[in-house]
């Protein structure tokens, strides 16, 4: 194709416009679709708050709910157990024993993960690949080393967390398990996941 | 032809709605942009209609949101029913009680207004009457024998039929309802009353389509952008078209 | 970088035909210079296809085939999907604008004589896909699961009833059950969702391959390609691209206006896209006052209807969208393009434009007396135009063809 007889510049700069504003335009179009995809309205209210009764845990005693399809661990922790996550033999063997790389909200980082050292609140929820791992007391049989002092095991990929929901090293998880928004009410006996305390951070 | 066909297009949708029968329907002129108006019909949906109507396809939180309630007011003045925000607006009643106590399910009342139109609703509402041929009393103009009880009565008060005789062409005689007559007035005037069904209406409209906000808001904007792209089009056309025209084009 | 990207193409080249495919369907792809407006209308179809695609998969991925939860998931995608709203409105409106492209675009054909020889097989492929078409709507339209939905796929399957013998089985076969249910839903989901659009795909291709093949018909209907210069191009013909493909642009910002127009201000279009009884959920217990089919089907309804006997009634509207497949071979006026055939032929046209447009009117309305009359007549002159072309086709003088291409 000859461009004789053709005025360039004025073809180039149409060319270019055209395509500037088709191209605004398709992003235009691309974003309600793009936007669909994020969770709906229904979804949203699925993943409101819930309520947890916590009265009724024994010491040692692991309660599973579900908040947003995920399972939560609400761990009623011994006097015993909360003395062994403060040895030092324990923090030595921790790939982020202060939690300072790991996800908790500012009310929760501090040496047992918890508002209430009692209690611990967690999702269980592998920080390697998304697997839930299982509840293994010290006294439970289980082929960990003789230092255990119960905690959780991730039997997908062999990640192992201590009792604050901390991960160890040499495995392939590289963060602790996530401590979600919650708050106790009632007097402490009550815990509502997914919100934070009043007058806490947000 | 290219006229014709025109013609027959603009022409369809008023010859469909030539076809339609029975009594006539009040215009409900509602507008759908009145936020006070949606707020004054939600208030009136919450309050007499959905002790027995759901609208499971509706959220209080989208409804608070779009009608601009505060949340302190959404839960103090609208939520009787949910505890959390994110709730369809449902309502207590099961099925089955009330299937025996009108004979039939109240229906959920999300896409009535798409179903029904406007109109139609506001000329329901308006035309309820004492009826004693019935089981619960009342009747109306425009649903025949209708299972549902007057509840608004409180606000309009009772209407009677004023009834007419016509002679047909072939000297029978015919009775029918030629008009309402107010014989004892409630709460509202009947202006009032006629208000506040235009603001129920208008309220059940949104609640068939709360998008209807968003499209109404967005539409003009997307035309313009259109129109713009448009305009730049044709000037990238002629400007290439000039060497079909001029016989620029050489292979 | 233009050496870097003549390298990559040469890279390619060497292993996939892209050149050749570009210069083939669109560089060196030559057409008559003459199109007008009616020439828009085709790649109008191909776009509305393509937003079909892209909207009914986002659709998909909230819908739910299950009768007990179809027209829940559907007020779900209206109104809790972010979008969600302009998602289902583009899908349904564009429903309805893959119609009016397609016969815009065969009424285009009948006026310049496209079927024509050499391009009948350009002519049935596109009837396919007329068919696959309205195989694929009529599925869909099952799926909101509402009153119009449910009984107008009740009444469509039950006319496959009206065949002797096998008609009951064949009606139970296609249903799945003894009426239109659960099963029916999720297997017509299967079909709209995979099963059509593949075959829709796949004769779309064949249809611009056959077109391809033999070039493009022009409003004039002469052979572009019987004036060639010495290089072989036709004298009449311009490269698609660039000079068509910056056309159909326009062509498409023109169409995207008045579609958003209808999305954003009318998107139910006064009952024609969106029927308001489709509002009320699917009650196998009670018929609508009133069933009309959608607008697109409408004109074949009515010939159902204006015949008093039920086979003969469907063997009238099947025969009324199967004739259209013998356009090619009935019309043997010696002229191709409406411009140089005789006034007979125009006035066929024309009745026959006004008896389409009358029954597609009366396909939506009720039954009275006068409107079943007019649409006998109707189907006569339907029928007529199709049946009587081999003799009106060759009456009268048409006006010389000229040698080139009128602009």
């Amino acid at each position: 194709m000859s461009t004789e007889g053709v005025n360039v510049t004025r073809r180039r700069f149409l060319l270019a416009s055209t395509t500037v504003v088709g191209a605004v335009g398709t992003g235009f179009i691309a974003y309600p679709f793009v936007a669909s995809m994020q969770p709906s309205a229904k979804t949203q209210a699925a993943g409101a708050p819930v309520e947890v009764d916590i009265s009724k845990i024994e010491p040692g005693q692991l309660l599973i709910v579900e908040w947003r399809g995920k399972p939560v661990w609400i761990v009623r922790r011994t006097e015993e157990s909360l003395k062994g996550l403060k040895e030092q033999s324990l923090l030595d063997r921790l790939r982020d024993a202060d939690s300072n790389e790991s996800e908790q909200p500012d009310y929760a980082k501090n040496e047992y993960r918890a508002i209430n050292s009692e209690y611990l609140v967690v999702i269980g929820i592998c920080t390697h690949l998304g697997c839930s791992p299982s509840y293994i007391k010290k006294d439970d049989t289980h082929n960990l080393p003789g230092w255990w002092m119960g905690g959780f095991f991730c039997p997908c990929h062999g990640s192992f967390f201590d009792l604050a929901g901390r991960v160890f090293k040499g495995v392939p998880a590289p963060l602790n398990l996530v401590i979600p928004k919650h708050a106790f009410f009632a007097n402490g006996t009550k815990v509502m996941i997914g919100v934070d305390p009043e007058g806490g951070a947000t | 032809m290219r006229k014709v066909i025109l013609a027959t297009i603009l022409l369809l949708p008023s010859w469909v709605f030539a076809a339609g029968a029975g009594v006539p329907l009040q215009k409900a002129n509602t507008d759908i942009m009145d936020k006070a108006s949606l707020q004054e019909g939600a208030k009136l949906f919450v309050n007499y209609c959905m002790g027995c109507h759901s609208l499971k396809y509706q959220r209080f939180q989208r409804t608070a949101k779009d009608l601009n309630i505060p949340e302190e007011v959404l839960k103090s003045d609208l939520m009787f029913t949910a505890e959390k925000v994110g709730e369809i607006m449902d309502i207590a009643m099961p099925a089955d009680d009330s299937e025996k106590w009108f004979g039939i399910t109240p229906p959920d009342l999300s896409v009535t207004a798409r179903a029904r139109g406007v109109d139609w609703l506001y000329t329901y509402l308006l035309s309820f009457y004492k009826d004693d041929s019935r089981a619960l009393g009342v009747n109306n103009l425009v649903f025949k024998d209708v299972g549902m009880p007057h509840a608004l009565w409180k606000l309009q008060g009772w209407q009677k039929p004023i009834y007419e005789t016509t002679t047909d062409a072939e000297g029978k005689e015919h009775t029918h309802i030629a008009s309402l007559e107010l014989v004892e007035q409630g709460e509202m005037t009947p202006e009032e009353y006629q208000n506040s069904m235009r603001n129920l209406v208008n309220f059940l409209d949104y609640v068939g389509e709360p998008a209807k906000l968003q499209r109404l808001a967005l539409g003009w904007k997307v035309l313009a952008f259109i129109f713009f792209f448009w305009i730049v089009a044709w000037f990238l056309k002629h400007e290439y078209w000039r060497d079909v025209y001029e016989g620029v084009w050489k292979r | 970088m233009m050496k870097l990207w003549n390298a990559s193409i040469g890279w390619i080249d060497d292993r996939f035909p892209l050149t050749t495919m570009w210069d083939e369907h669109l560089a060196k792809y030559y057409a008559p210079k003459n199109f007008n407006v009616w020439y828009y209308f085709g790649s109008l179809a191909l776009m509305v296809l393509v937003i079909q695609m892209i909207t009914g998969i986002m659709l998909t991925t909230n819908y739910k085939p299950d009768a007990a939860q179809a027209f829940a998931s559907v007020e779900y995608i209206m109104r809790d999907v972010d979008w969600g709203w302009l998602i289902r409105y583009l899908h349904s409106t564009g429903a309805s604008f893959f119609f009016i492209m397609v016969y815009l675009h065969m009424f285009r054909a009948m006026l310049y004589g496209s079927y024509r020889k050499p391009r009948e097989l350009i002519w049935v492929i596109g009837m396919l896909i007329y068919f696959a078409l309205m195989a694929e709507a009529f599925l869909g339209y099952l799926l909101p699961w509402g009153q119009m939905s449910y009984w107008g796929a009740q009444v469509i399957i039950s006319l496959f009833t009206a065949i002797p013998v096998l008609g009951e089985p064949l009606a139970l076969w296609v249903r799945g059950d003894y009426v239109i249910s659960d099963v029916t839903l999720n297997r017509f989901f299967a079909y709209h969702v995979v099963s059509v659009p593949i075959i829709l795909l796949a004769l779309v291709v064949v249809h611009l391959l056959a077109l391809h093949a033999v070039g493009s018909n022009n409003p004039d209907g002469i052979e572009i390609k019987k004036n060639k210069g010495d290089d072989g191009i036709p004298l009449d013909g311009i490269p698609f691209h660039p000079y068509y493909t910056v056309k159909d642009i326009v062509g498409v910002a023109f169409f995207l206006f008045i579609f958003a127009a209808i999305i954003f201000y009318a998107p139910d279009f006064f009952g024609f896209f969106l029927e308001h009884s489709n509002f009320i959920p699917a009650d196998p217990l009670k018929t609508p006052e009133h069933i009309a089919p959608l607008w697109f089907f409408a004109p074949f309804y009515a010939i159902l209807r204006a015949v008093p006997d039920k086979l003969g009634g469907v063997i009238a509207m099947f025969a009324s969208v199967w004739i259209w497949f013998l356009l090619p071979w009935l019309d043997r006026s010696p002229a191709k393009s409406i411009r140089y055939k005789p006034f007979i032929f125009k006035f066929a046209l024309f009745l026959f434009t006004i008896a389409f447009l009358v029954l597609c009117y009366l396909g939506l309305q009720t039954v009275d007396p006068v409107r079943t009359m007019i649409a006998r007549i109707a189907s006569g002159i339907y029928f007529a135009f199709f049946v009587l072309m081999p003799f009106y086709s060759t009456w009268g003088t048409c006006k010389t063809e000229p040698e080139r291409v009128t602009s």
